[in-house]
């Protein structure tokens, strides 16, 4: 049998994105993560921001652990465009050969990622719920392959949960949605090294092919990620209008409302409020689940919350097995009766 | 500008919002055949756009794309009622267990058969892996512009293309040269129906192997009728490396699937009674859950 381990000096990547001078949220999660998987591989961990007006940007990261960052400055980089941003984190790659890269899997490392991955001919797994390392056997080439990237995701309709793994192909690609992995400091005084990109090496006029003209983006209206209390309605609410009662206690308990993807589609709430795997991953200290069946895209999002109340009609809705409180009935008879016995009980 | 030749990418998917057991195979790849196939609801969101600018240029050409087994024809079959001129099904072996990278580059190989084009269109993504990652994949490896999440083509003219584009949080205007690709978003308008005469025209439309199966009157009307004939694709006719494509050609790979367990909490089950929820409330705001 043959035996392939990764080379140590290979480094793990994260892709950060900037908006307005700051680091998203999501790429500060993700630092957080990269740095604990460096430590098990033993490598260096390493940021790359593209934008301009970047001065302050290695200060914000350098406390998640971050050994290096890349930073591509220049006044053509921001707002962010597909193709120099994509040739930048190409040229950097080739250059640098990561053993893994990560990015956000929001507007921006959705578009990016896959164009990246492509030039580099190398894999990349959208949407992961878990990144850990380990072996891998393959059986066709008799080769084991030593601390691989396992990327988990839920897959083909949140049946199964899917290990994937890149054995021949470097860097390792994956996006994570926001909220999936825990930001986390590992120092205030922790400091790297800045590397500056040398832009134009990488990026010629041609990239520039595609312009904005306008750009509207709104503040975020909710923020279900911080919310301390979650009322949240699936498909089994019915409509828009029964949504109003989840909104109504939801208001009354200091809590947010979210939603399932099945309730997103069907037009009852905004995607913003999609807690799941293509949503936002919460952990709050009760989370309410309204006529909500519980597939697993959907509990990958919520599973870790301090408490879950289930409210489902049907008693072997998969919900209820992973619920605290299991109440078997209709939404709309049960979030009446708690408004009711809430105002009732509270001070 | 009076036609341009536009290019959809659709994928024919398993309903995925309704899957029974049995639904996957041992090496990790779905059993199609277990499930309902369905035209991928993004894609009838591109096929809309692209009749859109036929609306505007009626010597335009839509070409609908595909790749998958033989039963795909099925989706080209319902684009052209719906206003698509002809389809090519790409199909062949070969391709089984191709992931995206893999796709991206029998299909990047097709279109290259059929330039010049002025753009393609493609949905975001597909509902049976929800990706969004081929789309990307296919410009990048054609060269092109890529435009994703496009919610509106608000303009197109000689060579430049004004498009409105839905992000997560806001929108965006963008200006493009052609050719290029976009993908297109759900928010974008739906697909108009069939349409009833095209219906009745194009009933017969087959591929190859579909008249086969057939019988010889089949033969005969595609030979009267040679716009009811569906295009079949092999590797070889687009000149495609067979290393590049299905599990050989694919770098991601599936290591195992795990059925989803329950972590199965000792859950307490109550009614919707009003004892019931009355008890609960109190016990939430006795242990400071709530209140």
């Amino acid at each position: 049998m043959k035996i392939q381990n990764r080379n140590i000096v290979n480094n793990i990547f994260i892709c950060c994105e900037v908006e307005e001078g700051l680091v998203a949220e999501v790429s500060l999660e993700l630092l957080t993560k990269g740095r604990s998987l460096a430590n098990r591989l033993n490598c260096k961990l390493e940021a790359i921001a593209i934008g301009s007006g970047l001065e302050k940007l290695p200060d914000q990261v350098f406390p998640y652990g971050v050994d290096v960052i890349h930073i591509a400055d220049d006044p053509r980089l921001s707002p962010y465009t597909t193709m120099p941003h994509a040739a930048i984190v190409i040229g950097i790659f080739r250059k640098e050969e990561p053993q893994i890269g990560l990015f956000g899997a929001s507007s921006v490392g959705r578009d990016l990622a896959p164009r990246v991955a492509s030039a580099l001919k190398c894999g990349l797994t959208a949407d992961c719920t878990q990144l850990e390392i380990g072996d891998h056997y393959e059986k066709k080439t008799d080769t084991e392959y030593k601390n691989l990237l396992y990327q988990i995701r839920p897959a083909f309709g949140g049946n199964i949960i899917a290990t994937i793994v890149n054995p021949e192909t470097k860097p390792q690609l994956a996006t994570v949605r926001e909220g999936v992995m825990k930001k986390e400091i590992l120092s205030v005084s922790h400091k790297g090294k800045v590397k500056p990109v040398a832009v134009n090496e990488f990026v010629n006029s041609t990239d520039f092919a595609v312009e904005i003209i306008e750009r509207h983006m709104e503040q975020r209206k909710v923020n279900i990620k911080t919310a301390p209390i979650i009322v949240a309605g699936g498909y089994g609410v019915g409509s828009k209008e029964n949504f109003e009662l989840l909104f109504e206690l939801a208001n009354l308990l200091g809590g947010e409302v979210g939603a399932s993807r099945a309730a997103v589609d069907a037009g009852f709430v905004d995607h913003e409020r999609q807690v799941g795997q293509t949503g936002v991953t919460v952990r709050p200290k009760l989370y309410i689940a309204c006529g909500i069946s519980g597939q697993i895209q959907h509990r990958a999002g919520m599973e870790e919350s301090a408490m879950i109340i289930s409210i489902n009609n049907d008693p072997h809705a998969p919900i209820h097995s992973i619920a605290d409180y299991a109440i078997v009935g209709e939404v709309s008879d049960v979030i009446p009766k708690m408004i009711r016995y809430y105002k009732k009980n509270s001070k | 500008m009076k036609s341009l030749k536009i290019i959809v990418l659709a994928k024919q998917v398993p309903d995925t919002r309704n899957v029974g057991k049995d639904a996957m195979k041992a090496d990790g790849t779905v059993n199609r055949g277990a499930l309902a196939a369905i035209f991928n609801p993004e894609d009838l969101n591109a096929l809309e756009q692209a009749l859109r600018i036929k609306d505007r240029y009626p010597e335009s050409e839509i070409v609908i794309l595909t790749m998958g087994p033989g039963r795909a024809a099925e989706i080209i079959r319902e684009a052209i009622y719906r206003g698509a001129d002809k389809g090519y099904l790409l199909t062949d072996r070969k391709f089984a267990g191709s992931d995206t990278l893999a796709t991206s580059y029998a299909l990047s190989m097709a279109i290259r058969k059929m330039e010049p084009y002025a753009m393609v269109i493609a949905g975001r993504q597909a509902i049976d892996g929800d990706t969004a990652q081929v789309g990307p994949q296919v410009a990048e490896k054609l060269g092109l512009p890529q435009v994703t999440y496009v919610e509106e083509i608000q303009e197109i003219t000689n060579n430049k293309i004004v498009i409105k584009r839905r992000l997560e949080r806001g929108v965006e205007i963008v200006k493009s040269s052609l050719p290029l690709l976009i993908t297109v978003h759900n928010s974008a308008p739906a697909c108009r129906p069939r349409h009833a005469k095209r219906l009745m025209k194009f009933k017969h439309a087959q591929t190859v192997t579909e008249m086969q199966d057939n019988s010889e009157d089949y033969i005969s009307l595609q030979q009267d009728r040679p716009y009811l004939r569906i295009e079949e694709w092999s590797v070889d006719d687009v000149k495609a490396d067979d290393s590049m494509l299905g599990l050989s050609g694919s770098p991601t790979k599936v290591k195992k699937i795990d059925n989803v367990v329950f972590k199965a909490k000792e859950s307490k089950v109550l009614t919707a009674q009003n004892v019931d929820i009355e008890w609960l409330v109190k016990e939430l705001i006795t242990n400071n859950t709530i209140g």
